[in-house]
């Protein structure tokens, strides 16, 4: 039998962006999301074992490749990219960088939404606490030792960020790594990529 | 991409039991964690897909009448938050915790994991040793299931097709009883359990046990309890030896597969280590 599908109407604010789409009953989030190009959003195993298509719904942290399309119409969706970018990264993105937890690269957004969503809700975690949390994720590179310490470093970052709202992390006299700096202007270079 | 497929979205619970009415090969989906990735696999080819994780009537954990009802699409992550979990069913609050990683927890719902039947399936054991029953709806009616009548084989239940999983209800454990969750697998966390045992007793004031419950998912084709091992503790002081002999009965329940016998050990290993914590804690109180 030949099944007729009917495209479906749904709304997605992604990244604090509306989009009004029209998907197939069968489309999956995460290609929805990378067709729209959010490519942030890694595709890996699309069976929910290695959380590379890691996105956060409506706050929380999900797999995005065993959501259907149209169970997300409304939701709220966070990608890697929304937390922040080259220019203006985000702290743990920061950590990430600054603790060398990036090798290849394929894992960290995944990586930075589970820190995120973990964060969110226990910000001075343990160890165990870091590796159970992130214990969805994979990284096929195995840096995980380097992943475990972003974690802390921009667990650390966060807290002594909300105790002295009023001084950034840069006027307390954090040089920025030299790393960061290439990584912003080849940022600037390619301009507004993945928007 | 998955294999084309209608999908309808029912604003009540009837509405959905409808749609399910309507063919043989309508499928619920909650959380997806087993529907997508089986869809995409071949293992099931769906005309119509059905999404019931908004439904009102399926969702939300309660007290009521002495019994706790926990909605179908529950997550896994809401169960390890929920306070009534924790206060009342320590067993079901640590397999929640320990179930697969957070991303999973955070979709999947513990209706699909029992109405999926792996035999594997962390929930199956945990609600086991709690007396649970599971309410199945069609749109003929509701019927309740004991849910060591509701597992047939792996992957089988006694669940219809044109049925949706709504609730899972147990007795309010009694406040003297002590539960205990543990699975062994290949990674400390975030695993598929090679072995997992569940377990549930409370001792009257002079220490004898009242209650016992064991059960053990993975370790056959459809989660069980392990009643011989049970009957070994009833109504006796919980010693070292005592506790040995209903950890040998419990790994004689284990059916294993070949070259899974490893298994036996595991759970007489595991019923011993959980029955003797699970006893002194239950002295304490």
């Amino acid at each position: 039998m030949t099944i007729q599908s009917t495209k479906v109407q749904i709304q997605l604010r992604v990244n604090g962006r509306v989009h009004d789409l029209l998907v197939e009953p069968n489309a999956i989030l995460l290609h929805t999301l990378r067709d729209l190009g959010y490519t942030d959003v890694k595709n890996g195993c699309e069976i929910g074992e290695c959380g590379a298509c890691a996105v956060l719904m409506n706050g929380t942290s999900v797999n995005s490749c065993m959501v259907l399309a149209i169970q997300a119409d409304g939701a709220e969706i966070v990608t890697n990219a929304g937390l922040g970018t080259l220019d203006k990264p985000h702290v743990i993105q920061e950590a990430f960088a600054d603790a060398g937890a990036i090798q290849c690269g394929f894992c960290t957004p995944g990586m930075v939404i589970s820190t995120k969503a973990l964060l969110d809700r226990n910000p001075d975690p343990t160890e165990e606490e870091i590796r159970e949390g992130l214990s969805g994720n994979l990284c096929r590179c195995t840096g995980y030792g380097q992943i475990v310490e972003a974690v802390q470093l921009a667990a650390e970052r966060l807290a002594r960020s909300s105790s002295s709202p009023s001084s950034s992390l840069r006027e307390e006299g954090q040089e920025a790594d030299p790393e960061d700096r290439l990584l912003a202007s080849d940022g600037a270079k390619r301009g507004g990529e993945g928007s | 991409m998955l294999p084309v497929f209608e999908v309808k979205r029912p604003a009540t619970l009837t509405e959905a039991l409808e749609a399910l009415a309507g063919g043989t090969n309508v499928h619920p989906i909650a959380g997806g964690t087993n529907l997508i990735v089986d869809t995409r696999a071949g293992k099931i080819a769906p005309d119509l897909v059905v999404t019931i994780s908004d439904l009102a009537e399926l969702r939300g954990i309660e007290i009521r009448d002495n019994k706790i009802r926990i909605g179908a699409t529950t997550t896994l992550a809401e169960l390890a938050e929920s306070d009534i979990i924790a206060q009342h069913a320590d067993v079901l609050h640590q397999m929640s915790k320990s179930f697969a990683n957070v991303l999973i927890r955070n979709r999947a719902t513990i209706g699909g994991n029992l109405v999926n039947a792996a035999p594997c399936a962390d929930t199956a054991p945990a609600f086991l040793v709690l007396d649970a029953q599971v309410e199945l709806a069609s749109i003929d009616g509701t019927r309740c299931v004991p849910l060591d009548e509701f597992f047939v084989n792996a992957f089988e239940t006694t669940r219809q097709t044109n049925e949706i999983l709504t609730a899972v209800w147990f007795p309010v454990p009694s406040k003297y009883s002590v539960g205990r969750f543990e699975k062994m697998g290949l990674r400390k966390i975030s695993c598929m359990a090679k072995v997992d045992v569940a377990i549930s007793i409370t001792l009257d004031r002079n220490g004898l046990c009242e209650k016992a419950r064991i059960a053990l998912g993975a370790a056959s084709p459809a989660a069980l309890r392990a009643v011989d091992a049970e009957a070994e503790l009833v109504g006796q002081q919980l010693s070292t030896q005592r506790i040995e002999t209903a950890a040998v009965k419990a790994a004689a329940t284990v059916v294993p597969r070949s070259g899974s016998e490893y298994k036996r050990e595991v759970v007489q290993g595991l019923v011993r280590r959980l029955l003797t914590a699970a006893t002194e804690k239950g002295v304490q109180q």
